[in-house]
């Protein structure tokens, strides 16, 4: 018996084809009413206008399901913003299509929960920016959202749909993270995702504002530790800590191509969210090819596949079957190069220069958040 | 806190939201659960189609003991350990 995701694609990885994905990100929509200084929208949103139809993501939803994806999370923006919700996801639960929904809770009402129960949706993901009314609406520039966020998760589970609570952590409630635990299992959650931010997207305009303290994230790993150990069987706890102060990159995505893809609101099919942001390569929507042609034949899919691509440094190194020389997106926006080793990687010649920048950042007295659309 | 403490006595079924799926792409049967993908192979499938919220581990044991002429105790042990594993992971629900 194999584990996770990942560990499953691994074992598919020796066929020179690419293997099948396992997950698609479908990012329903732009719009969304919050406003969260970390956003991972790209800058540059897309309008309403140019969402894709009901049936257009239907229709890519039937070939996720015949390419072979297990998992479909339905994303945004705010996904709830889209009025056709319940119908995307009926459709999707009868291609066989493990449906999850990615939710700030801000559009959901307690028929609409309902009603998303009835079409057979497999679970929720709600976020939360913070643990109390002030904090957390502060964060998300929202009021009212802590409120609604309670609400939603009592209506979720009132419809019996399985809730993990996601929170992204960064310097203004890194303290907190004991907290959002005990929230998460009061909320009757069976899962936390606690996610270390990154700095993609509108996050890099607030970077001081949100960058973390060594001291800060060496807590949070032992608060998590801890409270496994004590939520054992009541809540599973999947942390993901701050790649700026650990030794080696994360593995995007599993790898390049490797496990997952994203199509954004107009039907572009990316390899991962913040991909748009390399030059030279161009993507396909689903408008013009087939998603199974973009995943294993086009240009973008195969730039950052195997590694002939890789640096010297990264080929000649055994953990590239692990993490695959890290992000490209992080590796454009820090090395100015999508092709250099991951700079987060202790065996990059800016790693040093990376640690001394977060160490600054980190400790910058707390500054205002710039807010997207505000 | 303490997690759920799960014997021979206890009674489990599938929590919403995990779902066995046959994954005809890739030629097998696959355990769905939020952010979970798991390849089971027939014995596990025959377990977690046995976890019917009704029997007993204990009795699921020892009807498989009987319909594979296998050493109870054994599979006892195995049945245990596989449940065990899906209840850390959050994958069941406790009937009794
Ligand atoms: S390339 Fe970077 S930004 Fe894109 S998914 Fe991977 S880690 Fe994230
Ligand atoms: S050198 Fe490249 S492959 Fe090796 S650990 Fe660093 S990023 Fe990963």
């Amino acid at each position: 018996m194999s584990d996770t995701i990942t560990l499953t694609a691994d074992a598919m990885g020796k066929t020179p084809r690419a293997p099948p994905p396992m997950a698609m990100l479908a990012e329903l929509t732009h719009r969304c009413p919050l406003a969260c200084p970390y956003c991972s929208n790209p800058i540059a949103l897309t309008r309403a206008n140019e969402e894709l139809s009901t049936e257009a993501w239907i229709g890519v939803f039937e070939q996720a399901a015949d390419l072979g994806v297990l998992h479909l999370h339905l994303s945004g923006g705010e996904p709830a913003a889209r009025r056709d919700l319940v119908d995307l996801t009926r459709a999707a639960v009868s291609f066989g299509l493990y449906t999850n929904l990615i939710t700030s809770g801000v559009g959901l009402t307690e028929a609409r929960i309902a009603s998303l129960a009835d079409a057979g949706l497999d679970h929720i993901q709600l976020s939360i920016q913070g643990i109390s009314p002030e904090s957390a609406d502060r964060i998300s520039g929202y009021a009212g959202g802590y409120e609604r966020k309670m609400a939603v998760a009592g209506w979720a589970a009132d419809a019996g749909i399985p809730l993990t609570i996601n929170a992204v952590c960064h310097k203004q409630n890194m303290g907190e993270i004991d907290a959002m635990i005990d929230l998460a299992v009061r909320l009757k959650a069976r899962r936390i995702e606690i996610a270390t931010v990154q700095f993609h997207g509108w996050a890099e305009r607030n970077k001081a504002a949100l960058m973390p303290t060594r001291e800060q994230v060496e807590r949070a790993t032992r608060t998590v530790a801890k409270a496994r150990e004590n939520y054992q069987g009541i809540l599973v706890i999947d942390y993901v800590p701050a790649d700026y102060y650990s030794k080696y990159p994360k593995a995007c995505m599993g790898g390049w191509g490797r496990v997952g893809l994203n199509v954004t609101p107009s039907g572009r099919v990316l390899p991962c969210h913040a991909a748009e942001t390399i030059p030279g390569l161009s993507f396909e929507t689903i408008r013009e090819s087939s998603l199974a042609r973009i995943w294993y034949d086009s240009d973008a899919f195969n730039a950052y596949r195997g590694d002939d691509w890789m640096p010297d440094l990264c080929r000649s190194c055994e953990r590239k079957a692990v993490d695959f020389g890290g992000c490209r997106c992080q590796a454009l926006a820090l090395a100015g190069d999508a092709n250099a080793t991951d700079p987060v990687c202790i065996r990059s010649p800016l790693r040093e220069h990376l640690t001394r920048e977060a160490d600054a950042l980190a400790a910058t007295p707390s500054v205002d958040f710039v807010y997207r659309g505000r | 806190m303490d997690g759920p403490v799960i014997s021979g006595a206890s009674v489990v079924k599938l929590a919403r939201g995990v779902r066995l799926r046959e994954d005809a792409v890739r030629g097998q049967t696959v355990l769905l659960a939020p952010e979970r993908a798991m390849a089971v192979d027939d014995i596990a499938v025959a377990i977690v189609e046995a976890l019917d919220g009704e029997r007993t581990l204990d009795q699921i044991a020892a009807d498989f003991a009987e319909k594979f002429d296998a050493p109870a105790p054994q599979i006892a042990e195995d049945v245990m350990a596989f449940v065990r594993e899906l209840s850390i992971r959050r994958m069941l629900e406790i009937v009794e």
